[in-house]
């Protein structure tokens, strides 16, 4: 049989990550002393299910490696093996290991050889350390099988098959002769479930086993043989030794382990080489690829797509096919009689465009959760370094982002938590001092408002100190020494480029850090990024993202013979305003008065030199109020056109990027409109230069 | 779209690589000036449609269309060239260019007078072009070569659209 096997590789690179996720999800909620069976399994099936998938694909250093740390698991899952730190530190840098070892193979390159032993090695001393401090009969085979059983006597297999087994494509003969590949094996069949001959269908298996395997085979070696067949089947598997206390209990899905000792306390106690995970280096090396690997994940070009949102899909479709033929078929005959008949077909196809529209943004939108699975881990191996006792709440993981979205925002994320933990949270004792409880908390939230994602990092730390904030940008001259800036405006300074630095004031520092790279990739995105704190209180940073990216509810502008688009979420409002409400500043630029405010007006023909333009007065045309990075302005335009939603097209693809101009679009005519970048605009307009001057120049 | 486009009409580029057997150029007036550029560039001739004017560009980019859903600029290179401004009527023609450059390819259309005729150039033909003799910038030109008695300049479709004006580069936003 050649298959290439090539094809299947990325989606068992996709399904191993996400099992690497889930079994970091599992380690890190595993309550010490008193692990939920449950959380284990989970834990345990996601290693085994990468075990499997890269013995089939010929991986076998990962296979080997997972082998060893399933183990170890496996031990725990019988109770064999008590969930200690150690055990869980070891086990969450082995999948930071695997992690490693997975990013590899998928891009071709080397594996590290050195780090996989170096970990093998911990693995294994946790597997034999524990061991040694017990009898030697509970000492199972380790991953490299080379632990012998210490008796020769042998093991009784109850093997009853679920009737569907042969379906699964799974043979017992072969299962057998496997094992009879161990030692002597003896099986007697149980015939008593065979129907009549004429009652008998051949796909169904009826049949159960007694097996007794003779010698000195190691347990592993026969799990590993029932591996693929232990969910599809009622096992019991007893060393003959013993048998007498444990008669062939049959349950399903659990192996009866005649050596069920009581885990001894003394496991605690390790080597040494496995006590390393509390050192600061063990967690800088962690978290690392913990970043990496989140990156890899949502950077792979293909998307999973529950099959619901599918079928949507495919309902919608049809109905719009359905839409199709009866327009066609009116068409054929149509007269004036039948106009009312074609309208509500158009009103039909209409709908149908819409929500098929919607439906295949839809499969772009990713819940939050992929983001934000990265956190735990984050915080766990943070806070441990920083020696901080920290809570991560989140909430809002069910969110639905756009898949870009998810790709960009996680390292702007990882920045502002790691800021919250860093200089946020206080120390403990400072904590109690301040009479706050001992645990800091920061809270992850995401939710929907309006047409918007926000996104919320808030914590109860220390806040922003304003006063010391204000000297140092007045001492690195950011900001004149007369300046009187507002609290927010003060909180605004972490993100200039230059309040980066690393000399700060010890109870700043790194609070600017990237800050000014932070906001960026969110106004990247379309989106903003603010500040609340309070002193002593806490800081919550709120970003505010576009739903998506692709499609935006615009409000066509008209402007002398041209149209533009305002994306509907910086609008305000739209007004007509009298001469008297307009005042001039330094007798040039115009501002208008609305609602005890003084607005800024930007009008849309000079500021892009559009010639017929029909308004000359404010009064004459209409002042679009909206909104761009916290400041509002007066868009002078001459008309307003409808409302429509607009697929957004790059003018950079084939152009370069426009000041003022976000994109552009086609519309129903087939010609292109541009669409306006509100932010844009006002920087535009606040270089406060006359146009005409900067093109001739 | 766009790139999916223009991956089409690319082709192996072996006419150009055996450059002893020389290569073919369409060829186009402008301003009474018979000007080339690689026919392997051309994706597609299209008459003149009113464009959407961009603001704040050079004059010379007249705007942007619609290309089965990709915006695509347009370009006229009498302006370009300083050849003096034409009426556009409907015998204007827009020859749709891909244009490479390090960060891929881009698609951009440039309006010419009329199209004139596909020449095969042989390499020994084609002269380097004089350091004047045009009105154009002589680094857009390639070379010279002639057909049927007139001479005909040769525009290096890149160097020609991959100024600064017309790609994203953040150093020219200054002024």
């Amino acid at each position: 049989m050649s298959i290439d096997m090539a094809q299947f590789h990325q989606a068992f690179f996709e399904e191993s990550f996400e099992g690497l996720d889930a079994m970091e999800t599992g380690l890190l909620n595993l309550d010490l002393g008193d692990a939920d069976v449950e959380e284990i399994n989970t834990i345990f099936r996601a290693a085994h299910s990468i075990k499997g998938g890269s013995g089939t694909f010929g991986f076998t250093d990962i296979a080997n490696f997972t082998h060893v740390m399933e183990t170890l698991l496996d031990e725990m899952r019988d109770g064999r093996r008590q969930v200690t730190q150690i055990a869980v530190d070891t086990l969450l840098r082995s999948v930071d290991c695997l992690r490693d070892m997975m990013t590899a193979t998928s891009e071709g390159t080397a594996i590290d050889q050195a780090n996989v032993a170096k970990h093998k090695e911990e693995l294994d001393n946790l597997l034999h350390g524990g061991a040694g401090t017990q009898t030697a009969e509970v000492s199972q085979a380790p991953g490299d099988n080379t632990g012998k059983r210490g008796d020769g006597q042998g093991w009784q297999i109850v093997f009853a098959p679920h009737e569907h087994l042969l379906r699964t494509g799974n043979d017992p003969v072969r299962i057998f002769r496997e094992l009879g590949e161990l030692g002597g094996l003896r099986a007697e069949a149980d015939i008593a479930q065979m129907p009549a001959l004429a009652d008998m269908d051949p796909e169904v298996c009826y049949l159960s086993w007694d097996l007794r395997l003779l010698g000195a085979a190691p347990r592993v070696a026969i799990d590993d043989i029932f591996a693929w067949v232990e969910d599809d089947a009622d096992m019991a598997i007893v060393d003959l030794d013993q048998q007498d206390e444990i008669k062939g209990e049959v349950s399903p899905l659990k192996e009866v382990d005649a050596e069920t000792a009581p885990p001894s306390p003394a496991k605690t106690a390790n080597p040494p080489a496995a006590s390393a995970p509390t050192t600061p280096g063990g967690s800088e090396e962690r978290r690392k690829p913990v970043a990496g690997g989140g990156g890899s994940n949502a950077n792979s070009g293909s998307i999973r797509v529950g099959i619901d949102k599918i079928d949507g899909l495919i309902n919608m479709v049809g109905e719009l096919v359905i839409t199709q033929s009866m327009l066609g078929m009116l068409g054929e005959h149509f007269d004036m009689s039948k106009v009312d008949r074609l309208k509500d077909g158009l009103v039909q196809l209409e709908r149908h465009t819409r929500e098929l529209q919607e439906s295949v943004m839809r499969i772009r939108m990713l819940p939050i959760s992929f983001t934000f699975s990265r956190f735990p881990r984050m915080v766990h191996d943070l806070s441990s370094k920083l020696g901080k006792k920290i809570e991560l709440v989140m909430s809002g993981e069910h969110t639905e982002v756009d898949k870009t979205v998810i790709e960009k925002i996680g390292d702007p994320l990882v920045h502002l938590v790691r800021n919250s933990l860093d200089h946020g949270i206080e120390m403990p004792q400072d904590r109690i001092a301040k009479g706050k409880p001992e645990t800091g908390i920061v809270h992850l939230n995401a939710y929907h408002k309006g047409g918007n994602i926000i996104i919320e990092i808030k914590d109860d730390g220390k806040g922003l100190p304003a006063e010391k904030l204000l000297a140092k940008a007045r001492q690195r001259g950011l900001v004149s020494e007369d300046a009187n800036l507002g609290t927010k405006q003060i909180y605004e300074l972490i993100f200039l480029p230059g309040f980066s630095t690393a000399e700060q004031v010890s109870d700043v520092s790194g609070r600017g850090v990237g800050m000014d790279v932070v906001r960026k990739n969110i106004q990247a995105l379309g989106g903003t990024i603010d500040i609340e704190s309070e002193e002593g209180v806490g800081t919550t940073f709120t970003i505010r993202l576009p739903l998506t990216l692709a499609i935006l509810d615009g409000q066509s502008v008209v402007v002398g013979d041209e149209i533009y688009i305002v994306p509907l979420v910086s609008i305000i409002e739209s007004i007509q305003i009298k001469p008297q409400m307009i005042n001039l500043v330094a007798g040039r630029g115009e501002v208008f008065r609305l609602r005890e405010r003084y607005l800024p007006v930007i009008r849309l023909n000079e500021i892009f030199g559009i010639p017929n333009a029909r308004a000359k007065d404010l009064s004459e045309g209409l002042l679009v109020v909206v909104e761009g990075d916290g400041q509002r302005c007066g868009l002078f335009v001459d008309d307003l056109q409808g409302q429509q939603q607009v697929v957004i097209k790059s003018l950079e693809a084939n152009y370069r990027r426009v000041d003022g101009v976000s994109g552009a679009t086609i519309l129903g005519d087939g010609s292109v409109a541009l669409i306006l970048d509100i932010p844009g605009l006002l920087r535009l307009a606040g270089r406060n230069q006359p146009l005409e001057q900067r093109l001739s120049a | 779209m766009s790139s999916a486009a223009a991956e089409q009409i690319e082709q192996p580029t072996f006419e150009r690589d055996n450059e002893s057997k020389g290569a073919e150029y369409l060829t186009f007036s402008l301003g009474g000036e018979e000007y080339g550029v690689d026919i392997l560039r051309v994706q597609e001739i299209r008459g003149w449609e009113p464009v959407t004017r961009i603001p704040n560009s050079p004059s010379y980019v007249k705007g942007v269309v619609n290309l089965r859903g990709a915006i695509v600029p347009i370009i006229d290179l009498r302006e370009q060239f300083h050849l003096g401004q034409v009426e556009y009527s409907t015998t204007t023609v827009v020859v749709v260019l891909q244009v490479n450059n390090d960060s891929g390819q881009r698609v951009m259309g440039v309006v010419v007078e009329a199209v004139s005729d596909v020449v095969n150039a042989d390499r020994a033909q084609v002269q380097t072009t004089p350091a004047f003799g045009a009105r154009v910038k002589t680094e857009f030109i390639s070379g010279l070569a002639a057909s049927e008695g007139k001479m005909i300049m040769l525009l290096d479709v890149d160097k020609l659209l991959n100024s600064a004006e017309l790609r994203d580069t953040e150093a020219e936003n200054g002024e």
